[in-house]
Formats: C-alpha cells, structure tokens, sequence
C-alpha cells in the first residue's frame, strides 16, 4: 500500500483554486452515463447525493432508517462553524483554519482544513437559501455564538435543533432530486460488502432490512458517509443504530483506516445511572457560553452531596471549583472537548465528583440572574426541557448534571485530498473519513465539515475521478465479484444465527464497551491497553460460542443487525487499541498517561509522531501492518497548544 | 416497579396481528420506556419466549421521530412535548396495566410488530416540500434579512421531526400538521414564497393520493405533537391553500 495525499502544489491559500482550475471535468451528456452509489444520508451523504444528482450523474442513495431524515447528524444541536465575519470580532479563512488545526493538536492535514475554512462561507448561504431558520437578530440578519476552542463569536445555530435544520436543508435537496429522478432513495437498506472489481470500487451488496434479501447495486463510483464508529463503547451519544460496519467491510477490501485511536470525549452528557441504560444525552456544548462547570472545594461537601444530605445550591460561591475557569483563565468553560473532558475526570477522580461521584456541575444561576430566566429559556429552552424530561430536575433551579461520554470519532477511513481511499472509486465523506480534525475535533466542526464534503467538495473532486469512466460503459452487477461477495455475505450471516448460544448480543456489546471505557478510554497506558488486548480477545471468543440470535436471516430481525455490527466492533476494537498503543504520545483526544506535562496536559512527541497512522487489513486475527502519511506543515508555525 | 404489558405481534405486513400479555418486574423508575423494551427483550430471549418486539428507535434522545408508540391510547404516551424514548417509567403507577400499539393509519402500514411504514411521508415532502437550489451560485446569507419573529416562527414550524404522531392520533388519519408545517416554515420566509403557492398545491394533492384523511379541527394532532407544533400552522396550510387556488400567481 502506498499512501499519496495528491495534496495540489502551490502556496496553501491558492491549492484549492488551482486544483478546481486544473481538474478534469465530465460533461452533461456523459454525467447521465455514470453511476454513483452513496451509503449514508447524514449531512455528508445527503448534500453529496443532492449535489451529484442536480449535476445529471445517476445516483443511488441508501440509508438504514425508515427516512434518510433520520440520520444521525439530525442530533447535533449546538451549531456549524464559517468563517463569515458577520460579527466584525477578527475571524477571518486564516483564523478558522488555524483554530482547527491547534484544535486537532497538531495532527491533521493542512491543505484540507484550509480548504474547509475555505468552503465554510458558502455553506452558510447555502442553507439560507435552502430556507433553514437560522437564529436572526432583531435586524433581522443572522446571529452567532461561540464555541471551544475560539475567541470569536463565528457558529450559527438554529435554537438547539442545528444539525435537525441542516439535515432537513439537505433532505429538502435531496427530496427534489428524488422527484427529478436523478436520485433512487433505498430506505431500510444496509450495506454488507464493497465489490472491488480489477481494483475499483464498483458496487455494494446490500441488506433489505425488512425482507432480509440480499441486493446487488452497480456503479462507476462509491461514496461512504456512514458516520463514525463511537458506539463500539456501547454507551455513547451516538444513536442506537449507528454503527462502523459499512467502513470496515471496505477496510476488509482494502481501505487504509486511519487514526483509529483518536476518538472524542464530550464533556457536558447527562451521567449514566443504571446497567439498563441504553445511551448517553449530549447537552449541547453552546451551554458552555452561559453555564459554569465546578464541583465542591471541600472533599466532605462533595461527600454530603452523594450522600443526598447537602444541596449543590447551599454551597457559598467561596466554597465553589470553577476548575476550568482556574485552570485555563484565558478560554474557561469554552476550552476544547478534550480538555474539558480530562479536567472533569481528574476532579471526580480526586473524589469531588457529585451524583454518583462521576458527575459535575453546570450551573446557570449566574446567566439567568445576568440575561433573565426569559432570555436563556429563549437560547437554551429545548435544552433544558430534555434534561428535566430525562432527569426530572429543574435545571433553572438546581445545577444540571454532566460527566463526559464518547461522542465522536476523527480517526475513519484514510482519504486523500480529493476525498478518495486507497481504494480507486472508493470516496468517504463527513465523520466516516479521517481528515479534517487530527486528534480532537471542535465543537460545531463536524457539521461543517459534512457540508463541505457533501456540497463542495465531493461534486468537483469525483468528476477528476470520473471523467475517465466514461470509456468503460455501464458496470454489470453479475459479474463473479458480485456472485463471491454475495456468497460470502450469505455464509456470514447464516454462520451468526447458527451459533445457538445462550447470551443476548446486547450482553456482549455492554462488556465490550466496558472494556473499551475502563481501558482505551479518556486516559490509556501500555499496561491497561495490554489488558484491553486480552479481554477483547477473550470476549470475542466467547460472543462465538454463546450469542444467541432469534430467528433467521431472511425476515425482519433487528437482533441480526445488531450482531453482524458487533462482529465488526471486535475487530475495530482490536485496530483501536493498535493504534492507541504504538502512538506514544498524547495528543487531542488521545491520552497516553505516561506522556504527560506536570500539570497533566497532553503532552506530544512532534518527532516521532506527527503523521497519520493509516493501517491496513491482513486477515482476521491478524495484526494489521501500519503505512505512515507524513504532515508537514508549510503554513503554520507548530505550538504548544495552549488555552491557558 | 412491575408492570402487565399487552403488546400487539404482527410477524409481518400480511399476518394476522393479536395481542400478547408479558408481565415484567424490578424495573426502575429512571427507566425510559424504550429501555423498560429492551429489558422486555432481553427476557424474551433469554427465556426463549417468543421473538424479541420490534420497535423503531434511533437517537433515543427525541430528535430523529423514529420511535413511536402508541401507549394506552396516547401517542408517545402520558406526557406532552415528548417523544417515546423519552418517556419514563416514573410517569407509570407501580402494577399498571400497559397496552402498547403501533401507528394504525392506513397510509402507515405495519412492517412488523410496533414497526410501521411511514414512506408516505416521504413522498410528501418529495411532492413540494423544499425550496428549489441547486448547489453553489446562491446569495451571500445576510442579503436576505428576516424579521426575527417571522424567523423564530418558521423554526418552530420546522422543527417538526416526521415522527407520524399527528396522523396517529387522529381520527382521520389526517396528515394535515405535519404537511401544514413544512407548508408554513417555507411560506413564512422571503426564500420560500417564490413556490409558495405551487408547493402547497402538489403537497396536498399527494397527502390526498396516499390515503390520508381530511381534517376535522378537533386538533388531536396538536395535544399529541412531541414538538408542540401549533394547529395555526394547519391555518396557514388552509389560507395557502384557498391563495394558490384562486391566486394568480399560479401556473
């Protein structure tokens, strides 16, 4: 494997242009010969599928849900990142960029975050005209908040519902194409298999989930934006359905997956409460603009606390740990993710956790008593409302609750600067793809970045890809690829519900998420991954012998979905723990307990370590070989990162 | 807590569908009622009772409208402003009796169990529900300002989730606020007018199409939203609707 990031010569600010200039480009007559298959219908599957189809290509979309309205980008609350300006505080192309790339710790790819940077604009006026109701002043022109990781005020948001309205922007286009009949909408479809046919990505094998046949789909191109991997922990923010299977079968046929290890811990999610709970709350991170996160100076207030004898609202403000406010004077409640995240585990680790000992404060008594109950009800009310639904406490009255959860994952399948795999016609888009992010994603980053992928990126950069394939004619679904894929996937599926045992799937999927938690979690060292190495292993060996799957492979069967997806995660899981091994250093979200300043900050080792690990498939049970990307960095000067 | 469910089998779209009784013990009050299922589930599975219950669910966190239940004659259950997967046991009585259904709409076909079909809402949206742009060569966003109030109205109009709940709880099967919403979150803003009036046309012309009923203004749909979508959308749906016929603006 070889990896060529085909990053365009020339000064950073110009590649783009230059690449745009000097691409090949495929004519009207001939769009309507290609075919396209995009997986995913997220903001990055959506928006490309409605791009590619309104240029003529022939496109087939596929999602698992009922509705591509369902995707999981629908969840993002807090807001989308653009260089815009509109608020006149010193953003600029330059600034987004540099902000991301301290943001990711140094470790991701300058041309594309300059070139997101750059695109970020004409997403905002994209949506606008596709009518999302962004948040507006009373001029009547558009509002913005800020996020991590920034000094300026540059995420525009619709309430709390952000990335509903983005997704529904995109539905909208991509409902439209529908009608014109240059898209084919499979809903209740997951794929199975990537065919590669001489090299080339040329097709899907996909699921019907309510028959449970299986289908062959055809194409000149393949477009991945199946979303990340988070819910290999079990309990994330992700959506239940999410899951990592569509990238790593094209990892098994040959896809580089990338940073796997770097995987993102949000700071502010309801706590967990129970062994039957089945997810994580995200409580958006614009909350941080107006809440202050503490928990009790005293060990024994913190004691009374859990012990339910001492209200969090009877402790005086003197005796009060604004530890992010004390730590990081310059940035406080709005540090990056990761630092956040970290910060709260050390202080509910010193044990001046409250709750359950693993939760903390978010207070907004000192916002309601500054803005009025009315103005944070009006920024914030949905909010609120979901915390009081799920917890039945009045976060006007008394301090929400919030402890870190697995959140999203920067590591996915390796792509180069057009967005393409190592697999030719293979493209990946949004969090399925590694690029933008290195090793800590900002928050309101990750709506941007599927826009920019799906609306102006893909739709250039496919066409260099494509205008060669007008010579090769229609692609044929009955070739042997097709007929090996489908026989493998068959025998796949009969083997899991033939095992006869005697757990739930649900069993193991909760042990391995432990595992991944306790053990390749917020904080990871040689020996605790050694131990997840072997108790993934040993679970693994088990989930063979003793997952019991009710009924059969060819009917509506939700627990078959489930197993074929963890069969996948064992793997993943195995790939993670690899990768957060060899990487010994500490960067964004990944924290190597042994490579740590004296104030626990990450700390990076810039000499060995900064490249992407891009790591290739060798068989099940095999160790995976590592190719690296080395990043350079022409345009920025390399820093410390520091938010202090 | 403990609880006596009857919940409705149906092994697929042309079974015969029944219900079938399952006690379930020690279940938490914290407990959403999605969660209580899984827990049902499991059992299931673990005793070899019967196959697992199939429900939608995906977020589980009230935003993507893949759950719904209809839970003792009540769309997403006893609790207003809320999706199923929000819904906690502590709303129940310790020893209730729990009667839990799918969506019975026509155009909502059962799939299996508690799963119904709702692509109908699909096509809806498919017929007209967007504004016409293709990618890129679209103004810069601040050309076109928006009074607040008209864009704070059109959020809530478009904060609809498609979840299916208003047809659900109507006695006709209307689907009059759900197309009333996207009808009145584009007709409210400058960019949506310019298809206001063809949109409305084509949109109710599919609802009609696809077997949905008409409404009757008893505003069901509107105790039952989960988004508390208001019924005046279903006003402007009506006012759009009298404007495109007799408008002159329309094709």
């Amino acid at each position: 494997m070889k990896l060529d990031s085909k990053i365009p010569a020339g000064p950073l600010a110009e590649k783009w242009t230059n690449y745009k200039a000097s691409q090949k480009l495929v004519n009207p007559a001939n769009k309507r010969k290609l075919d396209i298959i995009v997986v995913g219908t997220g903001l990055a599957g959506a928006s490309a599928a409605a791009s590619l189809g309104a240029m003529g290509f022939n496109v087939d979309i596929f999602c698992i849900q009922d509705s591509p309205r369902r995707a999981h980008s629908i969840a993002a609350q807090g807001g989308i990142n653009a260089a815009k300006n509109y608020q006149n505080d010193g953003d600029s192309v330059e600034r987004l960029f540099r902000d991301t790339i301290k943001g990711g710790d140094y470790r991701a790819r300058e041309a594309n975050v300059y070139r997101l940077a750059e695109v970020s604009g004409a997403i905002i006026d994209q949506c606008v005209a596709q009518g999302v109701p962004f948040a507006r002043d009373y001029g009547g022109l558009l509002d913005n908040r800020s996020f991590g990781g920034a000094q300026v005020s540059r995420t525009f948001y619709a309430k709390g519902q952000t990335g509903q309205q983005l997704l529904l922007g995109a539905y909208g286009a991509l409902s439209r194409e529908i009608a014109r009949g240059t898209v084919k909408l499979h809903t209740r479809c997951e794929m199975m298999d990537l065919v590669v046919v001489e090299g080339r990505a040329r097709g899907i094998i996909v699921r019907n989930l309510v028959t449970g046949d299986l289908e062959r789909y055809a194409a000149h191109a393949v477009v991945l934006a199946t979303g990340g991997y988070g819910n290999l922990y079990y309990l994330s923010t992700n959506a239940m359905n999410s899951n990592g299977s569509a990238a790593w079968v094209c990892h098994r046929k040959g896809a580089a997956f990338a940073n796997p290890c770097y995987v993102q811990i949000h700071p502010t999610c309801i706590p967990v409460h129970g062994d039957y709970q089945s997810k994580l709350t995200l409580m958006s991170e614009s909350l941080r603009n107006d809440g202050r996160i503490w928990v009790p100076k005293k060990k024994e207030d913190a004691e009374a606390i859990r012990a339910g004898k001492l209200k969090p609202t009877e402790i005086p403000e003197e005796n009060r740990d604004y530890y992010l406010e004390r730590r990081y004077p310059a940035f406080g409640n709005l540090v990056p993710r990761d630092v956040a995240s970290r910060a709260a585990k050390e202080r509910c680790d010193a044990g001046y956790g409250v709750g359950t000992g693993f939760a903390v404060y978010l207070d907004f008594a000192d916002a309601i008593q500054r803005l009025g109950k009315d103005v944070v009800e009006q920024k914030y009310g949905n909010l609120f409302q979901m915390y009081q639904k799920i917890t039945d406490e009045n976060p006007y009255e008394t301090p929400m609750m919030i402890y870190p959860a697995i959140h999203y994952t920067m590591g996915g399948l390796w792509v180069d600067y057009e967005l393409q795999t190592t697999i030719p016609g293979l493209f990946a888009a949004g969090e399925a793809n590694f690029s933008d992010h290195g090793a800590n994603r900002l928050g309101a980053s990750a709506l941007m970045q599927g826009l920019a992928d799906g609306y102006f990126v893909l739709p250039y950069t496919m066409q260099n890809y494509l205008a060669d394939q007008i010579y090769v004619g229609k692609i044929s679904a009955t070739s042997p690829e097709f007929d090996k894929a489908e026989v493998a996937v068959r025998e796949r599926l009969n083997k899991l519900v033939t095992i006869g045992g005697d757990k739930t799937v649900d069993h193991f999927h909760k042990a391995l998420g432990k595992i991944m938690w306790e053990y390749c979690g917020m904080a990871r060292n040689t020996e605790s991954l050694t131990k997840a190495k072997k108790l993934v292993s040993q679970l693994e060996n088990e989930f063979w012998k003793k997952v019991f799957i009710p009924g059969t492979a060819n009917e509506f069967n939700p627990e078959l979905e489930k197993a074929y997806r963890l069969e996948d995660y064992f793997e993943l899981a195995q790939l993670v723990i690899d990768d957060a091994m060899h990487r010994e250093e500490s960067c964004g979200g990944h924290f190597r307990t042994e490579h740590q300043t004296q104030d626990g900050e990450t700390l990076r080792d810039d000499e060995r370590f900064m490249y992407v690990a891009a790591w290739e498939y060798q068989g099940h049970g095999h160790p995976e070989t590592m190719e690296k990307e080395p990043l350079v960095y022409e345009h920025i000067q390399i820093a410390k990162r520091n938010y202090k | 807590m403990k609880f006596t469910l009857h919940i409705w089998r149906q092994e697929n779209a042309r079974a015969k569908g029944h219900f079938e009784t399952y006690p379930l013990e020690g279940i938490s009050p914290e407990c959403s009622f999605l969660e209580m299922l899984d827990i049902l589930n499991e059992q299931l599975i673990n005793d070899r009772i019967a196959h697992p219950v199939c429900f939608d669910n995906d977020c589980r966190e009230g935003i993507c409208g893949m759950c719904g239940l209809y839970i003792n004659g009540r769309p997403h259950g006893n609790d207003d402003g809320i999706t199923t997967c929000q819904l906690h046991m502590r709303k129940f009585h310790d020893g209730d009796d729990i009667w839990i259904e799918p969506w019975r709409a026509k155009p909502f076909p059962v799939i299996r169990d508690l799963v119904v079909d709702r692509s109908a809402f699909d096509k809806i949206i498919q017929a007209g529900g967007y504004i016409s742009t293709t990618t890129g060569g679209v103004p810069d966003a601040n050309t076109i300002p928006i009074p607040k109030h008209k864009a704070d109205m059109a959020m809530d109009a478009a904060s609809c989730i498609g979840c299916g709940a208003c047809v659900a709880a109507c006695k006709n099967a209307s689907a009059m606020l759900f197309v009333g919403a996207k009808v009145s979150h584009l007709a409210l803003l400058p960019q949506g007018k310019i298809e206001a009036a063809d949109r409305v046309h084509k949109m109710v012309c599919k609802m009609d199409e696809l077997g949905f009923g008409s409404c009757t203004n008893t505003y069901a749909c509107e105790a039952e939203c989960p988004k508390l979508i208001k019924r005046q959308n279903i006003s402007r749906l009506n006012r759009q609707w009298i404007g495109a016929l007799f408008g002159r603006d329309r094709k």
